[in-house]
C-alpha cells in the first residue's frame, strides 16, 4: 500500500534531480530544437529583443559552409579509421594478456594508464614528440638535429623525416598523428572491457574444445569471439559515439586552431564546428544548434545501425 | 622548406604502409604457427596405431617448441605495446627536465645528432618556471575547489535519488526512471548551447564557480549505478530499521551508504577526474583569470622562449617548461590512479566514455 506520506518523501528526495534535469537537460533539448529552426538566431539578438522568423535557413547555411564539410569528413574519417584499429588491437592485446600469468597484473596496469590522463595535456606531449624544434632548418641537413624524437626513432629504420604537425605539414601527416593519439587513448577502455569479458568466459567450453582436439584458430572464432560478442558490440558502439564527438584530442595536439599553423581548421571536427560557432567573436547559436542536431541525428542513426547489426551477430 | 614538404607526404605514406605490414606480419606469423600446430595435431591423430614411438616423441618435442615460440611472441608483442604506452610519459618527464638548448639541440648541444635520452643537467627550475608562467597555483586551487564542491553536492543528490528509486514506492516511479535513462542517449553538445545561454543571460552566472558546478550535478549514470547497488541490499534491513523507529535518512547514512561504499568511491573518483579534465564548458562560461580551470589554463598559456635582450623569440615554444607544466597537471591523476586503481577500473568497466 502506497501511503501519501511516503510519496511526498520520495518526491522530496528526487526534487534536486528533477529540478536540475528540467533546467539543464529537458529545457535545452526543447530550446535547441527551437532555435535551430529560427532563422539566423543569435543569443545576443534574442537578448536585445530581436524576433526571428521560423525556417530551415540555419540548416541550409550549415550544409553550405565549406568548413562544415571539412569537419564532417574529418570526423567520419577519424571514426572509421580509429574504431576498427583500436578494437582489433585491443582484442589482440586482451587475448594475449589473458593467456599469460607472469607480469599479467603489471601489464594490465600499464595498459590502463592512458585512461587516467588529461586528453589535452597528453595531446601536447604527442605534439612535442612529433614536432620539429630548434633553428636547424637553414642548415645543410635541416632534419638530423631537429627532427623530433619520433622522426629520430623512425630514422633508425631508415625512414625519411616527416613534417608531422608543424607549419606546412600535409593533411595525412596530421591525420596520422591524430589516429595514433586517438588509438593510444582509446585502447585502455577497450582492453579493460574485453579482458573482463574473456575472464568471464566459462573455462568448460575451452576444456571441451581441447578434448575434441579443436584447433586454436577454430576455438578463437567459434568460442572466444561469440562469447565476447556482447562486449565487442559495446566497445564498438561506444567507440563510434566517442569518435563522432572527437574534439579535445585535436585541441590537445593542434590547439584551438584545429590544424597546424598556417592551415588552421583543416582538422576541425563536428563538435569543433559547434564550438567554433558558439565561442567565436560573433557567436551564431542558431547555426551551432543546427549543427548539434545534425550530429545527434548522425550518432543516433549510427548507433541504431550498430545495434541492428549486433542484434543479428551477437550471441547473448 | 620545399624540400621538407615533398618529403613529408612520401614519409607519411611509407609509415602507414610500414604499420600495415607490421600488423599483417604479426597476424601472419601467428596464423602460420597455429596452422602448423594444427597440421601436427592432425598428423598425430591420423597416424595413430602405426606410429612409431620415436615419431610421437618428435611430435611432442616440436609441439613444445611451437608452444614456447608462441609464448615468446606473445610476450614480445605485449612488452612492445607496454613500451609504446609508456613512452609518451617517459618523454614528457625527460623533456621537462632538460634545458632548452639540450631539448632543441642548440648552443652547446648543436653538435649532437640525436636527442639525449636522459638530461645532462637536471633542470628542476623548469618546474618553478612552469608554475609561474602557467599560473598553476590559481588553476590548481580553482580546479580542486570546483572538483570537491561539485563532487560532494553531486553525491548527496545521487544518493538521495538512488535511495528513492531503489526503496521508496511512489506513483510514476518507473516512468520517471525510464525518462531519466532516456536522456543519457543524447550527446552533451546538444545541451551546451542552451545551457550557455541560460547560465550567462538568464541566471547571470557568467564567470562564477556556480556556473562551473551546478549544470553538471546530476549524472543519470551514477544514479543508475548506485540504485543497482542499493537494490542488492536486502529489504529486511530496511523494515527492521523502520520497526526500530530509525528515520529514512539515518538508515540511509548508517546502513546503505557504508554497504555501497565501493560504488560511492568509484563515483567520487570519476567525478573528480571529470572536473580535472573538463575543457569545453569551463572554456565557455568561466574563462577569466580568476575562475579558469587547469586544462584551459594549460592550453592557453604561451610558453615563450626569451632572447638575451628580454624580447620574445617568435618562432620558438619553450617545450621543456611546457612539458613541466603538463607533468604537474598529470601527477595528481597518476597518484589517484596508483592508490585507487581498483575503484577506477571497476567504475570505468561499468561506465563507458571518458569525460
Amino acid at each position: 500500500m502506497v501511503d501519501s506520506k511516503k510519496q511526498w518523501k520520495a518526491w522530496l528526495y528526487l526534487s534536486p534531480v528533477i529540478i536540475l534535469t528540467l533546467v539543464f537537460t529537458v529545457w535545452p533539448i526543447i530550446n535547441t530544437v527551437r532555435i535551430a529552426f529560427l532563422n539566423d538566431y543569435t543569443l545576443m539578438g534574442d537578448a536585445g529583443g530581436m524576433t526571428f522568423s521560423v525556417g530551415v535557413k540555419n540548416f541550409q547555411k550549415v550544409i553550405q559552409y565549406p568548413d562544415f564539410l571539412i569537419c564532417l569528413k574529418n570526423t567520419i574519417l577519424l571514426t572509421v579509421i580509429t574504431v576498427p584499429i583500436s578494437t582489433f588491437l585491443a582484442l589482440l592485446i586482451a587475448v594475449c594478456l589473458n593467456s599469460i600469468k607472469v607480469l599479467n597484473k603489471l601489464l594490465q596496469t600499464i595498459y590502463f594508464l592512458p585512461y587516467v590522463t588529461n586528453t589535452i595535456a597528453i595531446g601536447m606531449v604527442f605534439a612535442t614528440m612529433f614536432s620539429m624544434v630548434g633553428s636547424g632548418f637553414g642548415g645543410a641537413d635541416p632534419y638530423i638535429s631537429t627532427a623530433g624524437i619520433i622522426n629520430n626513432i623512425l630514422g633508425v629504420f631508415g625512414i625519411e623525416p616527416v613534417n608531422w604537425v608543424n607549419a606546412g605539414s600535409t593533411y595525412w601527416a596530421n591525420m596520422f598523428v591524430m589516429i595514433v593519439y586517438i588509438v593510444w587513448n582509446a585502447l585502455p577502455f577497450k582492453i579493460l572491457i574485453l579482458l573482463g569479458g574473456l575472464q568471464s568466459v566459462n573455462k568448460q567450453y575451452y576444456e571441451a574444445a581441447k578434448v575434441d582436439g579443436t584447433s586454436r584458430v577454430r576455438t578463437f572464432f567459434r568460442i572466444t569471439v561469440p562469447m565476447l560478442s556482447p562486449m565487442l558490440a559495446y566497445v564498438i558502439i561506444t567507440g563510434f559515439i566517442g569518435g563522432f564527438k572527437e574534439y579535445s584530442s585535436v585541441v590537445g595536439v593542434f590547439g584551438e586552431g584545429m590544424g597546424p599553423a598556417g592551415t588552421e581548421g583543416t582538422l576541425n571536427t563536428m563538435v569543433g564546428f559547434i564550438n567554433t560557432n558558439l565561442m567565436g567573436k560573433k557567436p551564431r547559436e542558431g547555426i551551432a544548434s543546427a549543427g548539434a542536431l545534425i550530429l545527434f541525428v548522425i550518432i543516433f542513426a549510427v548507433t541504431m545501425l550498430n545495434m541492428y547489426v549486433s542484434k543479428k551477430r551477437v550471441h547473448y | 622548406m620545399t624540400n621538407l614538404l615533398s618529403l613529408s607526404s612520401a614519409g607519411a605514406g611509407w609509415l602507414l604502409a610500414l604499420m600495415i605490414v607490421c600488423i599483417l606480419a604479426e597476424v601472419g606469423v601467428i596464423v602460420w604457427l597455429i596452422l602448423r600446430q594444427r597440421e601436427e595435431a592432425r598428423a598425430k591423430t591420423s597416424g595413430n596405431g602405426v606410429m612409431h614411438e620415436r615419431n610421437i616423441e618428435n611430435v611432442k618435442k616440436t609441439q613444445k617448441v611451437v608452444k614456447f615460440l608462441v609464448k615468446v611472441l606473445i610476450y614480445l608483442f605485449l612488452v612492445a605495446v607496454a613500451v609504446s604506452v609508456l613512452f609518451p610519459f617517459y618523454w614528457m618527464i625527460i623533456s621537462s627536465l632538460k634545458s632548452y638548448n639540450e631539448y632543441a639541440l642548440e648552443g652547446e648541444f648543436a653538435s649532437r645528432v640525436t636527442p639525449t635520452f636522459f638530461p645532462h643537467k637536471v633542470m628542476w627550475s623548469n618546474y618553478a618556471e612552469a608554475f609561474k608562467t602557467a599560473n598553476l597555483g590559481t588553476l590548481f586551487l580553482n580546479t580542486v575547489f570546483v572538483g570537491i564542491v561539485s563532487t560532494i553536492l553531486s553525491l548527496v543528490i545521487t544518493v538521495l535519488a538512488a535511495f528513492a528509486f531503489a526503496r521508496l514506492e511512489f506513483r510514476g516511479k518507473n516512468a520517471l526512471f525510464a525518462a531519466l535513462l532516456a536522456t543519457m542517449m543524447i550527446p552533451g553538445e546538444l545541451f551546451t548551447i542552451t545551457n550557455y545561454g541560460t547560465v550567462t543571460n538568464i541566471l547571470n552566472w557568467g564567470n562564477t564557480y556556480t556556473a562551473l558546478i551546478v549544470p553538471f550535478l546530476v549524472s543519470v549514470f551514477y544514479i543508475y549505478l548506485l540504485r543497482q547497488n542499493f537494490m542488492q541490499i536486502p529489504n529486511e534491513l530496511y523494515y527492521a530499521a523502520k520497526v526500530d523507529g530509525t528515520s529514512d535518512l539515518k538508515y540511509l547514512w548508517k546502513v546503505m551508504v557504508p554497504l555501497a561504499l565501493p560504488t560511492i568511491i568509484s563515483i567520487t573518483i570519476l567525478k573528480m577526474m571529470g572536473s580535472w579534465n573538463s575543457y569545453i564548458w569551463p572554456r565557455l562560461v568561466a574563462n577569466d583569470e580568476l575562475h579558469q580551470l587547469i586544462t584551459n589554463g594549460l592550453r592557453d598559456t604561451d610558453f615563450a622562449v626569451y632572447l638575451a635582450d628580454g624580447s620574445r623569440d617568435a618562432d620558438k615554444i619553450n617545450y621543456p617548461v611546457q612539458m613541466a607544466a603538463v607533468t604537474l597537471v598529470s601527477i595528481p591523476l597518476f597518484l589517484v590512479f596508483i592508490f585507487l586503481r581498483k575503484y577506477i577500473m571497476k567504475g570505468v568497466s561499468r561506465s563507458g566514455l571518458k569525460g
